[in-house]
C-alpha cells in the first residue's frame, strides 16, 4: 500500500509508546490510517531526552512533543498542511520548509547507507521494496553475469568497512576463482569495538539492505549458503533479521531459484557468544564450526579454505549494505563520493564527550574537524577538546593538531590510527590520556585469546607498566621497555588484535609523551583521573561545617565538629570524589 | 519454571529431561555446539556439570572440548546467577562519561565483585564492553531493560526497583 505520510517517532523515554498509540487513534479517527504509516527508531539522532517527531516526505522535525499534542499535529500538518510553529525544531519564516537538512547534525552528512534508517519501518519489507529495495539484486540477476557484477564492485572502488579496508571486488574475485564448487558467504556482524554502534543500527534500522548486499555477493562469487553472524548482546537486530529473512523467503527473494533465474541462496543467523576475537575472520569462522574461537595464520585465505575448508567470503554489515546502492547507481556515481583512494561514505558512531552524539554518515575525505564542531556540535559543557580515538582498542588516539586530517583509510593510517570499524569517541581535558591508554589495553588483554605469546604475554606486560605509570611508580626506562614491548607485539603477534592492540599505547606516545611523563617525574595527573595521584582536600575557610560530606562518604574519612570547617583524613580517603560533588560551598577541591 | 526452581531441581546431581529433550535436536548437527549450549543455558539460566556431560555424550565429543568452548565465551556461566543479571558497561564512551564511579558505587552498595553474584541470589554484576547503546552512555542493562544517561545515584535507585 502506498502511504501519503510517514510519522516517525524517536525517542528513549517512556512516553514513546504512548505517543505512537495517540497518532494511531487520532488517525483512525480521521480514517486516514490507510494514509499514514507511524513507524518509531529510537536512533536517529539521540542528542535529547525529549521526544522528537518527524513527518515524511517533507522531514518536518518537531520536539518535545507530547501525547496531548498529538491531535494538533494530525489537524494541522496532516490535514491543513501547516506546520506547527511552537514544536519546530529550527527557526522558520515562512519561505522556508523546516527539515531535517537545515540541521546542523544533518547538513553536513550525506546518508547513503543509512537513508532508510529511521524513514522506513524496518519490519515490513514492502517498505524496502517501495525505496528501490530488491532492484539491485533483479538487475543482477536477470541481466548481468557474475564476472560483471564484480567488475561493477571494482570499479567503484568500495573497500571493507570492518577494519583493514581491503578492496570488496578483489576479495570476491579471489573467493570466484577457485573451482570449488561449495562456497560459502558470511557476512560479519559481530561489532564487538566498545564504542560502536553503527552496524548495529543498520541491521535494526534496514536489514533487507543486507539480505540483498549478501544475496547480489553469493551470486558474485557462486555461494549458495550464506551466514551472519552477530553479536549476542544485539537482540532486537536479532529479531528483525530472523523477520526480514522470513519475509523475504515468503516472497521469493531469498531461496530456491530467485526471480526464476535457477540461483538460489539460503540464509542462516548464528548468534556469537560473547568474545571480541571472534570478530577476526578465522576466529569467526572456527566459532559457526562450533569450535573455540581461535584465530589461525594466514594463508590459506578464508577465500581459499575458510569455512568447513570451502573458499569462503566474508565482509562486514556495512560493506554488504553498500552493495545493492552500488549495482543500482552504478560505480561512477559511487565513486564521484570520496577521495581518490577511498570511496563512498563511511557511518561513524559520534560517542564520549560531545554534543550531539549518534550515528553520522559523511563522505570519506571529510576532516576531523567538520564532524567533530559542525555536525557534533563540538564539546560538551564548553570544555576544551583533547583528543579523539578513531578505529576503538585497535585504532590511535589524535590530538587537536590533528584535526584538520582527512578521514580516509590512508591518511588515518598514517597518523596512526585506522578507520576501524567506525567508532568515534572525542575526550576533553577530564580525560587522562594515559588512563585511556590503560582502558583500551584492559579490554584487549581481556579479549586476547592466549594462543600466540607475543599478544597473551606482550599485552599484560603493557597493562602492568600503563597501571605502575598511573600509580606513579614507574620510571622513564619502564616508558622504553613499553614502547618496545608495543613494538615487538605489533609486529610479532599472529592476529590483527594482537597486532593492532599496542596503538593506542603508540599513538598516545607519539602524542601526548609529556603526559606520561608529568605521571612519571611529577607524579601528576593533570586531569585528575588517576587516583593514586590525587588527594581531596577540605579548605578551612570555606567550609561552613554542614556536614553533607560526612554522610556520603563511604568509609567514614571526613571529620570534624559540627559548624567548624571538618578534615579528610588522607588514609582513610579512597578518593571516590563523592564529597566534592556534594558540597555546596565549593570548600572541597582535589589536587 | 522459574530460575530460582530450576536451581532446585539442577543441584540434586541429576540431569532434567529437558535437556535431553533439547540435546535431541542437535544430535548429528555440523556446528552444533555452541547452539546447543545457548539455548541450554536459556532453559537453566547457566550450564550446570551434568548437563555438559550430557552435551559431551549426545553431540559425541569429547567432554575436555565441551568444556574449553563453555570456558572460552563470555557469554557461558558454570554457576548459577542472580535473578537479576547487572550488565554495566564499561566501554569507552560509557568509560569517558564517568561508568567507572557507577561501577564504585554498585560494587561498594552491593558489596560484590565484577562476576559476583549477591548471598541471596538477587543481583550479579557482571561488567560488560560497550551495549550498543553509546549514545546514552553512562548505560547499564538489567537483565533486559537498557537504562541510559546514569549518575552513581541514579544506579543506585534503579537498583532499588528490582529489589
Ligand atoms: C580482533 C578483531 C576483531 C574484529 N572485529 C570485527 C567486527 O566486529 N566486525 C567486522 O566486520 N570486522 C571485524 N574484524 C575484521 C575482520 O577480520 C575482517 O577483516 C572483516 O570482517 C572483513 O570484512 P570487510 O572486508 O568487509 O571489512 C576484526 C578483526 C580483528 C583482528
Ligand atoms: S594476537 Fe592475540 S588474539 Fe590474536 S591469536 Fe595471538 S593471542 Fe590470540
Ligand atoms: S560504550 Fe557503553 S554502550 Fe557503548
Amino acid at each position: 500500500m502506498l502511504y501519503r505520510n510517514h510519522i516517525l517517532i524517536s525517542s528513549h523515554t517512556a512516553d514513546a509508546a504512548a505517543i505512537k498509540e495517540r497518532f494511531e487513534r487520532e488517525l483512525a479517527a480521521r480514517k486516514l490510517s490507510g494514509a499514514v504509516k507511524v513507524i518509531s527508531s529510537p536512533d536517529l539522532i539521540d542528542d535529547s531526552e525529549e521526544t522528537l517527531v518527524v513527518v515524511y516526505p517533507e522531514g518536518t522535525f518537531y520536539r518535545g512533543v507530547k501525547a496531548d499534542d498529538v491531535p494538533h499535529i494530525v489537524e494541522e500538518h496532516l490535514i491543513k498542511g501547516r506546520f506547527v510553529k511552537e514544536l519546530l525544531r529550527c527557526e522558520y519564516d515562512d519561505s522556508t520548509v523546516p527539515s531535517l537538512d537545515r540541521l546542523d547534525f544533518f547538513r553536513k552528512q550525506q546518508r547513503l547507507v543509512l537513508r532508510r534508517c529511521g524513514s522506513i519501518d524496518p519490519e515490513d519489507i514492502n517498505d524496502y521494496i517501495r525505496t528501490d529495495g530488491y532492484q539491485a539484486l533483479a538487475k543482477v540477476l536477470t541481466a548481468m553475469t557474475p564476472a560483471e557484477v564484480i567488475a561493477e564492485v571494482k570499479k567503484a572502488g568500495l573497500r571493507g568497512r570492518g577494519g583493514a579496508g581491503f578492496l570488496t571486488g578483489l576479495k570476491w574475485e579471489f573467493c570466484a576463482r577457485e573451482p570449488e564448487k561449495v562456497k560459502y558467504l558470511i557476512c560479519n556482524a559481530d561489532e564487538g569495538d566498545p564504542g560502536a554502534f553503527m552496524d548495529r543500527s543498520l541491521l535494526e534500522g534496514d536489514p533487507h539492505s543486507i539480505i540483498e548486499g549478501m544475496t547480489i555477493a553469493a551470486y558474485a562469487i557462486g555461494a549458495s549458503q550464506g551466514y551472519i553472524y552477530i553479536r549476542a548482546e544485539y537482540p532486537l537486530a536479532v529479531r528483525r533479521l530472523k523477520n526480514a529473512i522470513a519475509q523475504a523467503e515468503e516472497y521469493g527473494l531469498l531461496g530456491e531459484n530467485i526471480f526464476g533465474s535457477g540461483f538460489s541462496f539460503k540464509l542462516l543467523i548464528k548468534e556469537g557468544a560473547g568474545a571480541f576475537v571472534c570478530g577476526e575472520e578465522t576466529a569467526l569462522m572456527a566459532s559457526i564450526e562450533g569450535n573455540r574461537g581461535m584465530p589461525r595464520p594466514r594463508p590459506p585465505f578464508p577465500a581459499q579454505k575458510g569455512l568447513w575448508g570451502k573458499p569462503t567470503n566474508i565482509n562486514n554489515v556495512e560493506t554488504y549494505s553498500n552493495v545493492p546502492l552500488i549495482l543500482l547507481k552504478g560505480a561512477d556515481f559511487y565513486s564521484s563520493i570520496g577521495t581518490e583512494k577511498s570511496k563512498g561514505t563511511k557511518v561513524f558512531a559520534l560517542a564520549g564527550r560531545i554534543k550531539n552524539t549518534g550515528l553520522v554518515e559523511v563522505p570519506m575525505g571529510i576532516t576531523l574537524r567538520e564532524i567533530i564542531e559542525d555536525i557534533g556540535g563540538g564539546v560538551q559543557d564548553n570544555r576544551k577538546f583533547k583528543a579523539v580515538q578513531i578505529g576503538g582498542p585497535s585504532g590511535g588516539c589524535l590530538p587537536r593538531s590533528h584535526l584538520d586530517l582527512p578521514v580516509d583509510y590512508d591518511s588515518l593510517s598514517q597518523a596512526g590510527a585506522i578507520m576501524g570499524s567506525g567508532g568515534l569517541v572525542v575526550m576533553d581535558e577530564t580525560t587522562c590520556i594515559v588512563d585511556v591508554a590503560k582502558f583500551f589495553l584492559k579490554f584487549t588483554t581481556a579479549e586476547s585469546c592466549g594462543k600466540c605469546v607475543p599478544c597473551r604475554e606482550g599485552t599484560t606486560r603493557m597493562l602492568e607498566i600503563l597501571e605502575a605509570i598511573t600509580r606513579g611508580q614507574a620510571t622513564l626506562h619502564d616508558l622504553e621497555v613499553l614502547e618496545r614491548l608495543a613494538r615487538v607485539c605489533k609486529n610479532t603477534a599472529l592476529c590483527g588484535l594482537g597486532q593492532t592492540a599496542p596503538n593506542p599505547v603508540l599513538s598516545t606516545l607519539r602524542y601526548f609523551r609529556e603526559e606520561y611523563e608529568e605521571h612519571i617525574l611529577q607524579h601528576k595527573c593533570r586531569a585528575g583521573v588517576c587516583s593514586d595521584l590525587i588527594q581531596y582536600q577540605i579548605v578551612a575557610e570555606r567550609c561552613v561545617g554542614c556536614q553533607a560530606c560526612v554522610r556520603v562518604c563511604p568509609t567514614g574519612a571526613i571529620r570534624g565538629e559540627k559548624k567548624a570547617p571538618h578534615k579528610i583524613e588522607v588514609l582513610d580517603c579512597i578518593k571516590c570524589g563523592a564529597c566534592m560533588e556534594k558540597c555546596r560551598f565549593d570548600a572541597i577541591i582535589r589536587s | 519454571m522459574k530460575a530460582v526452581e530450576k536451581t532446585a531441581v539442577l543441584t540434586s546431581g541429576t540431569v532434567p529431561k529437558e535437556s535431553l529433550e533439547i540435546l535431541q535436536k542437535y544430535k548429528g548437527g555440523k556446528g552444533a555446539l555452541i547452539p546447543a549450549l545457548q539455548e541450554l543455558q536459556a532453559n537453566f539460566g547457566y550450564l550446570p556439570e551434568p548437563v555438559l556431560e550430557e552435551v559431551a555424550k549426545h553431540l559425541n565429543l569429547p567432554l575436555s572440548k565441551v568444556y574449553g568452548v563453555a570456558t572460552f565465551y563470555a557469554q557461558f556461566h558454570l554457576s548459577p546467577r542472580g535473578l537479576y543479571v547487572i550488565r554495566l558497561c564499561t566501554g569507552t564512551a560509557c568509560h569517558v562519561r564517568g561508568s567507572g564511579a557507577i561501577m564504585q558505587k554498585i560494587r561498594s552498595e552491593l558489596g560484590l565483585k565484577p562476576g559476583e553474584t549477591t548471598a541471596d541470589g538477587r543481583f550479579t554484576l557482571e561488567p560488560v564492553a560497550c551495549l550498543g547503546a553509546c549514545g546514552q552512555a553512562p548505560v547499564m542493562m538489567v537483565n533486559d531493560d537498557t537504562h541510559g544517561r546514569l549518575t552513581p545515584e541514579m544506579a543506585l535507585s534503579v537498583l532499588e526497583s528490582y529489589k
